[in-house]
C-alpha cells in the first residue's frame, strides 16, 4: 500500500468529557491549545507549557497527563475529562467541594490541573500504586493509607506558586475521605 | 421605585469569621476566565521575539521571508513601531521600564530584550515565525556579574531615604564586647507566578480596551494611555481573574505590543509570554550582597548596628532592591548606618517582588542577629526582646502598634522553643542532624489613594465597584465581608466587582496595601451611603451610588510608624551524606492589624511562609557568567517548593490593634515571606554547626561546607564562624 | 515549532517503514520529551510516527525468571506492576523518583531510554552545543556545569543523561531489543550508548531507523533486595543530582553479589563495576563499601563547580549499601 501524501493538518474527533467535538488541527496544536483556543473549554490552564509546572492536568483514559506535551492529533480516540467535565451539572465533586471549603488555593490558576491531578492520586492510591515516599514497595505489603506525606508526593507535579499547598493537602485528604465514604455507600447499597 | 426598608440585618459582623470565596465555586470548576481565555472575534496571536545578545543594537531584521509565511499578518518592530511618549513619572511615582516601551530603537540593553511582535492568525503560526525570523546583532561587551565592591555601584532612593546614619559607628564597634561583620547573598529570584503575562488589547468604538492579567488596572491604564497619548477617558482595562503576580504584573511588553499591533490591524490581537519569556521580560528579584556590621554588648544590647545592601539594575533601569530598610525599623543601636546601593548591569531591570527588601534584607539581618546570640550565649529570641526599640529607630516616631514581642512569646510556647539546647550539631536521627532557628518579621502597613462607588440597588441589594485586584489574595471576598458591615448588612447581599478601570482610580495590589486601601474606599462611601439612605424614602430604578475618594483621609493620617511583625519559627532535618535540606516544620505567629477573613488570611500568611522555605532551600535563577544570558529560564531550572517540600506550615496571629487608624487592616501578603528564610537558615546553623550565609542552601552547598568545616574545624575552634577561606559556605 | 505530518503506526514494522520513508521523521512516544524539545526548536521533524498504539505495552514474565517488558509501557505501569516490585524494587523505586505522576502516565520505557539530556545549553538553541550542533562548543565547561557529569566525560561535552529508570535497568544487565529497517536486534543496555568522546551528538548504538521493542530483563534473585535513592535539589519533580541504584546479595557477612549503578554522573546511567569488583567477596562493612565507592570514583574529573558529586556519591553509595547490608529495604 502506497503511503499516503504528506500532510500537516488532519480532521480529527476528540471525545471531551462526554461529548464528540469535529475540528481540524495543525499537527502542532497541544491538546492544550485545542481545549483553551478551538473549543472555548478553557479551564485547563497554561503555566508553562513544557510539562513543568502541571496546571494544564487533564485525564485522559481517566488518567492524569499533561495537555501541554499531548498532541491534539495523538488525543484522537481516547477519553478526555476536563476541569469542566468534573463535577456533576450543579453537584460539586467531593475533591471540588474541598478546595473550596478548605480554600485550597489562592489564585486559581493551578486549580484545575491540581483537582484533576488529586482525583487521579486518590484513584492510583486505590489501585494500590506505590509512591516515591512509600516505605516498602512490594505487592505484599498491605495497602498504606493516603497521609499528608503520600499526598504531597504524588501532588507534587502541580505547582502552586502562591504557596497554597498547606490547604490543598487537607483537600485532597478530606476529597479521598468522602471518595472513599462514597465507594462504601455504593458497595452497600449494592449489597443491600 | 422601590421603599427603603431595611433589608435583613447582620446579627453579627462578617469580618474576622472565616468565609470561602466569593468567586471560590468558579475557580473549581475552570468557569473563572483569566486575561487570555476571554474569545474575540477574528483574534490574532502576537508572538515576541527577544534578542540572543546581551548588549548591543539591531542591525537587520529580516522581516521578508516571516510575512511570507502562512497566516502571518505583520512583524512589529524599531523600524515600524509607533513612537511612545516615555518622558513621565506614572502613579506609584515610577518612571516607565524601557524594557515594556517596546521598539523605540535599535538598542539591545540585556539579553532577552523584547525586539520583535510577530502576530499571525493562530498561535502555531505566530511561534513558527517568530522562531523564523532572523535578527542580526552588533554585539558590545557586557558586565552582567554582581560584585560586591563594583566600583561603580552608588546608593540609590527607591521608595526610601537611599542611607540613613546616626552615632559614631567606628567608635561604637570598638567599644563593644562582641563585633560581627558578615557578608550575606540572595540570588537572582523570579516571581513564576502560575499564569504568565497575557493581554488582549482592541478598539471598541473608539475605546482601546485591553483585557489583561495584572496588579491594578487603572495603573496600566494610566500607563497606556500616557504612553500612547490617548485621553484615559478612551482606555479601558479590565482584569477579572489574575493568575498570581507577586509584584510582576505592572505594565510589561505585552501589553503595550499587543495595543500597537491591534492598531495596525484593525483587530484584536493577544500577548501572551511564554514561560521562559517572563525571565526577561516580567521583571525579578535582583541578587543582593549584603554587608552586616553588629557590635554589642556582652548583655546582647546594640551598640553599633550597619547594614549596607547592593542590588543589581539595567542600565536603561533603576531599581532599588532596599534590603537596609529593614534594620529602620527593627533594631536601635547607638551609632545606627544603613544604605541600599545599585549598579547598573547589562541585566533586565528588576522590580518588586513579595516584601521587595524586606525578604533579602531580613534574610541578612536575622541570620546575623542569630550569629550575634550565638557569640554573645543569648537565646536568640531574648537578643531581640532585649533590642526592642521604644519608636522607630532611625525616624524617632512612635509606633502604631508594635506587637513583636507577643508573637515571639506566644510563637515560641507553641514551637516548644524553651526545650531547645542551644547547641549546634548535637541532635542526630538516623543520617539526618535536626535544628530549629527563629527570626523575626515586619513590613510596613501602608495605603494608597483609592475610590469606590457603592450603589444601593432598588432591590435592596448593594453592588460595590472599585479598580481592586485579587491576585489570589482573597481581596474580592474580604471587600465582600467589609462592605457587608459597613452597610450593616450581610454578605449574601452584596456584590463586589473589581478588575474593571471604568470603576476609577484604586490602589494596585501590592506592597500588602491593596485590602487596606480599598477598604478604606469602600467604608468611607458605605458610610456616606447609609447616611444618604436614613433620609431617603424610596430607592429609583438605578439605584443610588456614593463615591467616596480618599486620598484626603490619607494625608490627614498621622505619622507614625506602622507595620506589622512577626516571629517565625522553622525546624530542619540536614542529611550528612548528601547535603538534602527538609523543612520539617515551620510556625509563625503574626501581628497584622485586624484580620477579615480568617480562612484566606491564613493561607496567605502560610503562603508567604511556603515562600520562605522555597528561597531558602530552592530558589536561583542561573546567568551564564560568560554569555549573561539566563541558564535553563524554565520551572525546571528554576526551582520553586513542591508539595513535598512544604510541610505542616502554621501561621496564627495575636491581637494587633491600631487605635488611631480608620481601618485597622495592615495587610498580609508579604510579612510571610519576611524572617522565613532567615529561620530556616538559622535552624540549618543549629542543625549542623555551619552556617550558611548564600542562598539557596543547596545541597552542594551544605557538602562543600561541611567538608571545609571538618578540615578546618581546628582552625574554628573558639570563634564559632565559619572560616573566611574559599571553602566555607560563603565562597 | 516547524508543520509535521502525523502517522500513527498499528505495528512494528509499519512503524519502522513509515519511519524510514521519511529522513526528518522521528517515533513519537509519551512526546514528554520531543513534543518540548520541538517546542524549543532543538528537534524539527518533518513527520511524527506515533508508536503509542503499537502492541508492545505488555509486562511478561520469561521462562529463565526475568521480564519482557514492552517499550510502549508507561513508567507508571512498570512501576506499579507487581513482579517489577517483587524481583526488581529499585527499579519501582527509581520510575516513581522520576518526573510526576502525569508524565509518568505519558512517558514509555522505550522514550524514557532514549530521552536527551536536560542540559540547559542543549535545550537553548540561541546556544552553542557540540550535542545539538557539532562542533559550535561547550559553554557549560566555562559556564553552568555544577550538575553536570564527573565521570565519562570528554572536553566536547559533559551533559549527564537524565533518566532515573536507566539506572537500575543498568545495574541488572538489561537488554534493549529493536526492530530496524535491516531487521531486529539486541545489545545490552550497559552498551547502548556510545562514548562521548569528540562525537557527542551521537548518542546510541542503534542502528538507524531503529525501533525499540522491549527490554529485557534477566532473572536476578539479588534485585529482590535492592535500592534505589535520588539526590535533588528540592523534594520531588526534579532531575537528579546524584543517584544509586543498588543490590546486595551477602551470605555469612560477605557480600556474594553485588550491583551497582549510578545517576545523574555521566552520559549514561553509570554501571559501576570497579566498585562491584570490589564489593564481590568483600565482608559487608562500611569499610569495603567506601573503598568500593572510592575505586569507582577514581576515575571522576570534577570540574570547579561539580565537584561535590564526588563526595555526595561517595556518600550516597556507602549509605546505601549500608542500608542493604543491614536488612532495611526503605
Amino acid at each position: 500500500m502506497a503511503p499516503a501524501p504528506a500532510s500537516t493538518t488532519s480532521p480529527i474527533t476528540l471525545h471531551i468529557n462526554d461529548e464528540k467535538h469535529h475540528l481540524s488541527v495543525d499537527h502542532r496544536t497541544t491538546l492544550l491549545d485545542a481545549l483553551r483556543e478551538r473549543l472555548d473549554l478553557t479551564g485547563t490552564k497554561k503555566g508553562c507549557d513544557q510539562g513543568q509546572c502541571g496546571a494544564c492536568t487533564v485525564l485522559l483514559d481517566r488518567r492524569r497527563v499533561v495537555s501541554c506535551l499531548t498532541l491534539a492529533v495523538a488525543a484522537e480516540g481516547r477519553e478526555i475529562t476536563t476541569i469542566e467535565g468534573i463535577a456533576d451539572g450543579d453537584d460539586l465533586h467531593p475533591v471540588q467541594q474541598a478546595f473550596l471549603d478548605l480554600d485550597g488555593y489562592q489564585c486559581g490558576y493551578c486549580t484545575p490541573g491540581q483537582i484533576c491531578s488529586a482525583i487521579a492520586v486518590i484513584e492510583e492510591h486505590a489501585a494500590g500504586w506505590p509512591s516515591a515516599v512509600t516505605d516498602d514497595v512490594r505487592p505484599e505489603t498491605p495497602p498504606l493509607p493516603l497521609t499528608p506525606d503520600e499526598i504531597r508526593e504524588r501532588m507534587s507535579g502541580n505547582l502552586c506558586r502562591c504557596g497554597a499547598y498547606v490547604s490543598i493537602v487537607q483537600a485532597v485528604a478530606r476529597g479521598a475521605e468522602a471518595h472513599e465514604e462514597a465507594r462504601t455507600a455504593a458497595v452497600e447499597e449494592a449489597a443491600a | 421605585m422601590t421603599t427603603t426598608t431595611p433589608g435583613p440585618r447582620a446579627l453579627r459582623g462578617a469580618v474576622g469569621t472565616a468565609h470561602t470565596r466569593v468567586e471560590g465555586r468558579d475557580k473549581v470548576t475552570g468557569a473563572a476566565r483569566y486575561a487570555g481565555e476571554i474569545p474575540f472575534a477574528e483574534l490574532a496571536h502576537g508572538w515576541l521575539v527577544l534578542s540572543t545578545v546581551t548588549r548591543g543594537s539591531i542591525r537587520t531584521i529580516d522581516t521578508a521571508p516571516v510575512l511570507g509565511m502562512p497566516g502571518v499578518l505583520t512583524v512589529l518592530h524599531h523600524g515600524n513601531a509607533p513612537r511612545l511618549h516615555t518622558d513621565y513619572i506614572g502613579m506609584l511615582g515610577t518612571p516607565p521600564d524601557p524594557a515594556s516601551a517596546v521598539f523605540q530603537d535599535d538598542r539591545v540593553p540585556f539579553a532577552g530584550w523584547p525586539v520583535a511582535l510577530v502576530v499571525a492568525e493562530t498561535p502555531e503560526q505566530a511561534r513558527e515565525a517568530a522562531e523564523a525570523l532572523v535578527v542580526m546583532y552588533d554585539e558590545e561587551p557586557h558586565d552582567t556579574v554582581l560584585v560586591a565592591d563594583d566600583p561603580a555601584a552608588y546608593a540609590a532612593a527607591g521608595h526610601m531615604p537611599a542611607e540613613t546614619g546616626k552615632g559614631d559607628l567606628e567608635a561604637e564597634l570598638a567599644a563593644s564586647a562582641v563585633v560581627l561583620d558578615e557578608e550575606y547573598t540572595t540570588p537572582e529570584e523570579q516571581h513564576s507566578m502560575m499564569e504568565p503575562h497575557a493581554a488582549t488589547a482592541r478598539w471598541d468604538g473608539g475605546r482601546l480596551e485591553v483585557v489583561d492579567s495584572n496588579q491594578g488596572t487603572t495603573w496600566v491604564q494610566s500607563e497606556l494611555a500616557t504612553m500612547f497619548s490617548l485621553d484615559a477617558s478612551s482606555v479601558r482595562v479590565r482584569s477579572e481573574h489574575i493568575g498570581g503576580g507577586f509584584g510582576s504584573k505592572g505594565l510589561r511588553a505585552h501589553q503595550v505590543s499587543a495595543v500597537m499591533a491591534a492598531t495596525a490591524l484593525h483587530r484584536p490581537v493577544r500577548v501572551v509570554m511564554t514561560r521562559r519569556q517572563t525571565f526577561s521580560l516580567a521583571g525579578y528579584r535582583s541578587p543582593t550582597t549584603q554587608r552586616v556590621r553588629l557590635g554589642a554588648d556582652p548583655d546582647g544590647r546594640l551598640r553599633a548596628l550597619e547594614h549596607r545592601s547592593l542590588n543589581q539594575t539595567s542600565t536603561v533601569y533603576e531599581f532599588v532592591e532596599p534590603s537596609a530598610g529593614v534594620a529602620r525599623v527593627m533594631y536601635d543601636a547607638d551609632a545606627h548606618r544603613t544604605a541600599n546601593r545599585v549598579v547598573r548591569l547589562d541585566v533586565p531591570s528588576p522590580t518588586w517582588m513579595r516584601a521587595p527588601g524586606e525578604a533579602p534584607g531580613s534574610f541578612a539581618i536575622e541570620a546575623a542577629l542569630d550569629e550575634l546570640a550565638e557569640r554573645t550565649g543569648l537565646d536568640p529570641i531574648e537578643l531581640r526582646l532585649r533590642n526592642e526599640p521604644d519608636a522607630g529607630p532611625v525616624s524617632g516616631l512612635p509606633f502604631s502598634s508594635r506587637n513583636l514581642a507577643a508573637c515571639f512569646r506566644e510563637g515560641a510556647r507553641r514551637f516548644g522553643w524553651a526545650d531547645r539546647d542551644p547547641r549546634p550539631g548535637v541532635r542526630r536521627e538516623g543520617r539526618r542532624l535536626l535544628g530549629t532557628g527563629t527570626a523575626a518579621a515586619s513590613f510596613g502597613a501602608g495605603a494608597g489613594p483609592s475610590t469606590a462607588l457603592v450603589t444601593a440597588e432598588a432591590d435592596g441589594s448593594f453592588t460595590v465597584r472599585i479598580a481592586a485586584a485579587d491576585i489570589g489574595t482573597g481581596a474580592r471576598t474580604a471587600l465582600t465581608l467589609i462592605a457587608a458591615d459597613a452597610l450593616e448588612t450581610v454578605p449574601e447581599r452584596v456584590r463586589v466587582r473589581i478588575g474593571d478601570s471604568d470603576f476609577g482610580p484604586a490602589m494596585i495590589a501590592g506592597g500588602s496595601m491593596g485590602t487596606r486601601s480599598w477598604a478604606w474606599a469602600i467604608t468611607a462611601a458605605a458610610a456616606e451611603l447609609r447616611e444618604r439612605l436614613a433620609v431617603t424614602r424610596t430607592i429609583p430604578p438605578e439605584g443610588i451610588t456614593v463615591r467616596s475618594d480618599t486620598t484626603e483621609a490619607l494625608r490627614a493620617l498621622a505619622q507614625k510608624e506602622r507595620h506589622s511583625f512577626g516571629a517565625q519559627f522553622a525546624e530542619v532535618a540536614v542529611d550528612v551524606d548528601t547535603g538534602e535540606v527538609r523543612v520539617l516544620r515551620m510556625l509563625g505567629i503574626f501581628a497584622a492589624g485586624r484580620i477579615v477573613n480568617p480562612l484566606t488570611a491564613r493561607n496567605q500568611l502560610v503562603g508567604g511562609m511556603t515562600w520562605g522555605i522555597s528561597m531558602a532551600l530552592h530558589e536561583e535563577a542561573v546567568r551564564d557568567r560568560n554569555t549573561g544570558r539566563h541558564y535553563a529560564p524554565d520551572l525546571a531550572g528554576y526551582h520553586v517548593a513542591t508539595h513535598a517540600d512544604v510541610p505542616a506550615v502554621e501561621a496564627d496571629w495575636v491581637d494587633d490593634h491600631d487605635p488611631d487608624d480608620p481601618v485597622g487592616i495592615k495587610g498580609v501578603g508579604e510579612i510571610g515571606i519576611v524572617g522565613a528564610a532567615a529561620a530556616v537558615a538559622n535552624a540549618v546553623w543549629h542543625a549542623t554547626g555551619v552556617r550558611h550565609r548564600n542562598l539557596p542552601i543547596r545541597p552542594d552547598r551544605i557538602l562543600a561546607a561541611s567538608a571545609s568545616a571538618s578540615a578546618s574545624a581546628s582552625d574554628r575552634a573558639g570563634t564559632g564562624t565559619a572560616p573566611a577561606d574559599g571553602g566555607s559556605a560563603d565562597a | 515549532m516547524r508543520e509535521f505530518d502525523y502517522r500513527r503506526a498499528h505495528d512494528v514494522t509499519g512503524a519502522v517503514a513509515l519511519l524510514a520513508a521519511d529522513p526528518e521523521a522521528r517515533f513519537l512516544g509519551g512526546g514528554t520529551n520531543l513534543v518540548d524539545l520541538m517546542k524549543a526548536g532543538v528537534e524539527r521533524p518533518g513527520r511524527l510516527v506515533d508508536v503509542r498504539e503499537l502492541p508492545l505495552d505488555r509486562i511478561e514474565p520469561t521462562a529463565d525468571g526475568g521480564l519482557r517488558i514492552g517499550a510502549t509501557v508507561t513508567n507508571s505501569d512498570l512501576a506499579a506492576h507487581p513482579e517489577v516490585r517483587r524481583r526488581y524494587p529499585a527499579l519501582t523505586q527509581a520510575v516513581l523518583a522520576g518526573a510526576s505522576g502525569q508524565l509518568r502516565n505519558m512517558a514509555t520505557i522505550g522514550g524514557n531510554l532514549l530521552q536527551r539530556t536536560r542540559c540547559g545549553y542543549f535545550s537553548d538553541v540561541s546556544s552553542p552545543c557540540n550535542k545539538r550542533v557539532p562542533g559550535s562548543g561547550c559553554p557549560a565547561m566555562a559556564g553552568e556545569h555544577h550538575n553536570h557529569a564527573v565521570l565519562g566525560a570528554s572536553d566536547h561535552c559533559v551533559a549527564t543523561h537524565p533518566s532515573d529508570m536507566g539506572v537500575p535497568l543498568t545495574a541488572f544487565d538489561a537488554q534493549v531489543a529493536y526492530e530496524s529497517p535491516d531487521g531486529p536486534g539486541e545489545v545490552p543496555l550497559t552498551d547502548l550508548y556510545l562514548p562521548v568522546g569528540d562525537t557527542p551528538h551521537r548518542e546510541t548504538t542503534l542502528p538507524p531507523g531503529a525501533l525499540i521493542t522491549h527490554i529485557g530483563l534477566p532473572a536476578a534473585p539479588v534485585a529482590a533486595r535492592s535500592r534505589y535513592r535520588k539526590v535533588r535539589e528540592r523534594a520531588s519533580f526534579a532531575f537528579a543530582i546524584g543517584s544509586v541504584a543498588a543490590a546486595l546479595d551477602i551470605e555469612d557477612g560477605r557480600v556474594r553479589e553485588a550491583r551497582l549503578a549510578l545517576g545523574a554522573v555521566a552520559s549514561r546511567p553509570w554501571r559501576a563495576r570497579a566498585a562491584e569488583s570490589v564489593l564481590t567477596g568483600a565482608p559487608a562493612t562500611g569499610a569495603t563499601f567506601a573503598a568500593a565507592a572510592d575505586a569507582e570514583l577514581a576515575a571522576a574529573r570534577p570540574l570547579p563547580d561539580n565537584g561535590y558529586k564526588v563526595t555526595l556519591m561517595r556518600n550516597l553509595v556507602v549509605s546505601v549499601l549500608t542500608e542493604l547490608a543491614e536488612g532495611d529495604l526503605r
